[in-house]
């Protein structure tokens, strides 16, 4: 029965497509200003349909309709209501038919919301942005329905993997979603811009808020799914260079990239052929990403759901889009003049593209690499942690300290003399630095380097605060905001690796394991029921040695009934200055536990920093045109 | 002769392509120093140039009642049908790693028949098996 109507609303939803483009197609001959009501129209149908489309399954997965496969396999009755309706995408076929509805509502809006821009840019875009959505759809319908109906109806479903059940997992795709897919409308508006010759300032105005919207929405996905794979994986960090996370940092370091050079393109109309290919690449680094992770030719700890026949079918759909894109591209493309002054601020603007390119490249090389060797010779390899942090780490610095005093600079050619105030914060940055290492111990040049630059750049920002004060303009505290943020992450990030704790120990239950400043008691365990897992809770008492200070930590191992797995769960003591970390394991056959325990300072200044980098955005997308 | 702004863009252009050689250069000669190599223990075996004491990976089933622990560390042994390695680790396992399952060690060798990992990996997926051990296995059942 749902399934019927799923599959008829995506057919639906296919029809109005070709409509739209029929329709676009048509309205561009005509000589009026206006866009025919009648695509306003389609639009619409078209968006009610794939959102009805949406709810169709969730529904399925709220009344636990097994007669559908893709509940069957991911859903199962015993499994709490919000999982249930957060199980619709979390799996490859779901989160696709999210994937569709967030393409279709972006091209509707951006009908709707861009009424005084040229008619031929806005139908063009339209005509590009359904393109789009019919290349997913038809792989939806052929490839990856959601829809597919299961004949005899199981009783029971197979459940969804234990540790997707979290709330910060359940909210994630989504929000990566609206970041990753987002960027299709500019991918559009791009293609269209070249054919319509709609380009400069007004292009620049377009797309400025959609460039934001999906900057904010990645970030804060990116940033939910690092807190995500802190507590639940239970290994304390939450950055791995693991290739599922490297695909999703390439098509943020191109819209970071963008929504600089954008302001550039918005201020001085120059840039636009650069901003052009931001915009293309952008998408399709977020396709790449997509097909890296869905078509399992990555190994990564965080695969869920690969499948081969998947990633023939993006891949044949990503070259089209590269091959068309670059094709509109040469052919279109006009040449444009750069007249660039060295003390501008647009000079300082580019400067920041650089080293999205440089970090861009680099990601894009490790993650890729790997196949590459894997596909010529067969040699497996994989590309570790330290490879990122060497290359990347350094140009962090140039990259801040250029964050701080590029701001400083005004358009075109800049007069303000702001030497003194520079050297007077460099200096107070230096001491600070000084200060943390004289007291707190000691560190590499590089550390010093980082921990100097970065609390420059705080200390500007801070300034740059204080005038915001007096001069009561708000059109720069995003940036503010988001600078400040960047700075306290990298700052906080350093502060966390230079000082955690890190044990990993064997204890029996009753057993007392000492370390340097720890006394750690493994006192007992217990179990709890609860509605899909059993938990084992194990109790521990910690007393710090230096202030004799007793905390207690329960960390438990859950066993899931349906699918059968362990999951460990973290105990996470958070304050200001620092976490206490401690999970437990059991090993099969064997009285002793396996313990990791830590003290990380500062971790929760890191999501705080990390979520300011975001906020910035979103204060940017409340302020009015005027003030912007 | 030359124009001023030819002279610009040549100046650019060349400085352009300057940095990107260095850069080029740099991030591959930290990619060469920082691969890890994947190897079965029968790779490990046969395999003559092997190389101890740098970081590797070595992939393959959890061999059957084959783990012990004690106080420091936890051993077992990883077995591709054909050839075993006893791998040694000290720190927390994930919580897939289970006896008869896909696992990837990544540490030092120390010897042929000895491992020092410092990681273990496994999957967040019970059903998923990393690409590397399903080639193995297929290979074997050959």
């Amino acid at each position: 029965m749902l399934s019927n109507i799923g599959i008829g609303l995506i057919v639906l939803v296919l029809i109005l497509s070709f409509l739209t483009i029929y329709a676009a197609y048509l309205d561009l001959r005509t000589s009026s200003q206006y866009i025919k009501k009648r695509i306003y129209q389609l639009s619409l149908l078209q968006t009610t349909f794939t959102v009805l489309s949406f709810f169709t399954l969730i529904i399925g997965y709220i009344n636990s309709d097994f007669s559908l496969i893709n509940v069957y396999e991911n859903s199962h009755t015993a499994k709490p209501f919000f999982y249930k309706i957060a199980g619709a995408w979390g799996n490859h076929e779901g989160s696709l038919l999210l994937w569709v509805n967030i393409l279709v509502i972006f091209s509707y809006l951006f009908l709707v919301f861009n009424h005084k821009h040229n008619k031929r840019f806005r139908l063009y875009t339209l005509i590009f942005q359904n393109f789009l959505i019919l290349g997913f759809l038809f792989f939806l319908l052929l490839n990856s329905n959601p829809f597919n109906s299961i004949y005899p109806i199981p009783l029971e479903g197979l459940g969804l993997n234990p540790i997707l059940q979290d709330p910060a997992l359940a909210i994630h795709p989504p929000l990566l979603y609206v970041g990753f897919v987002g960027c299709s409308i500019y991918f559009s508006a791009a293609m269209a811009s070249l054919i319509s010759g709609y380009g400069g300032k007004l292009f620049a105005q377009s797309i400025k808020t959609w460039v934001k919207i999906s900057w904010c929405f990645q970030t804060l996905g990116i940033i939910v799914g690092s807190i995500w794979a802190y507590y639940e994986l239970g290994w304390g960090g939450f950055w791995f260079w693991d290739p599922v996370e490297n695909a999703s940092l390439l098509p943020w370091f191109a819209i970071t990239a963008l929504m600089h050079s954008l302001i550039v393109l918005e201020k001085r109309n120059t840039l636009y052929s650069w901003v052009i290919i931001l915009c293309l690449l952008t998408f399709i680094l977020s396709v790449t990403g997509t097909f890296l992770v869905r078509s399992g030719i990555l190994n990564s700890v965080h695969t869920f759901a690969s499948d081969p026949s998947r990633g023939i079918y993006i891949l044949v759909f990503l070259s089209l889009m590269i091959f068309s894109a670059l094709i509109i591209f040469f052919t279109k493309n006009k040449k444009e003049t750069f007249n660039f002054n060295l003390e501008s601020r647009e000079t300082f603007i580019l400067a920041n593209n650089w080293f999205m390119a440089f970090f861009l490249v680099t990601v894009l090389i490790g993650t890729l690499y790997p196949i590459f060797l894997d596909v010529l010779s067969g040699v497996k390899i994989s590309v570790g942690p330290p490879f990122y942090n060497i290359v990347i780490i350094p140009l962090v610095i140039p990259l801040m300290f250029l964050m701080s005093i590029g701001p400083q600079f005004s358009w075109i050619k800049s007069q303000n003399k702001f030497f003194y105030k520079t050297l007077f914060l460099m200096l107070g940055a230096i001491a600070i630095n000084l200060f943390i290492l004289y007291f707190f111990g000691k560190y590499s040049l590089l550390s010093n380097l980082i921990f100097t630059t970065a609390i420059f750049l705080i200390l500007h920002s801070c300034f740059d605060v204080k005038k915001l004060f007096i001069n009561k303009n708000k059109a720069e505290l995003p940036r503010i905001i988001s600078h400040l943020g960047f700075g306290l992450l990298i700052f906080f990030i350093g502060i966390n690796h230079q000082f955690s704790l890190e044990e990993d120990f064997n204890l029996k239950v009753g057993e007392i394991k000492k370390t340097n400043n720890y006394e750690i008691n493994f006192k007992n365990t217990e179990t709890k029921e609860s509605k899909n897992y059993t938990a084992v809770i194990g109790n521990f008492k910690l007393t710090n040695l230096k202030n004799n200070l007793v905390q207690y930590l329960d960390p438990e191992i859950r066993i899931y009934s349906n699918p059968e797995t362990l999951t460990y769960e973290a105990a996470i003591k958070t304050k200001i200055t620092s976490d206490l970390y401690l999970t437990m394991s059991n090993i099969s056959r064997s009285d002793y536990y396996n313990i990791k325990f830590q003290n990380k300072p500062f971790m929760v200044w890191i999501w705080i920093s990390a979520i300011m980098i975001a906020l910035g955005g979103f204060i940017q997308l409340t302020l009015k045109k005027n003030e912007a | 002769m030359l124009t001023k702004k030819v002279k610009n863009r040549i100046l650019f252009l060349t400085s352009i392509f300057l940095i990107s050689i260095v850069a080029a250069f740099f991030i591959l000669r930290s990619l060469n120093k920082n691969i890890l190599y994947f190897s079965s223990p029968t790779e490990i075996k046969q395999r003559e140039d092997i190389p101890f004491g740098k970081d590797m990976r070595v992939g393959g089933m959890v061999k059957k009642d084959s783990i012990t622990v004690n106080k420091k560390d936890i051993q077992f042994i990883i077995t591709d049908f054909e050839n075993e390695i006893l791998i040694s680790y000290s720190g927390t396992v994930p919580s897939l790693f289970v006896e008869e399952k896909g696992v990837v060690a990544e540490g030092k060798l120390s010897d042929k028949n000895f491992f020092i990992a410092d990681r273990i990996l496994a999957k967040h997926d019970e059903n998923y098996m990393p690409p590397e051990i399903k080639e193995i296995i297929q290979k074997n059942a050959k």
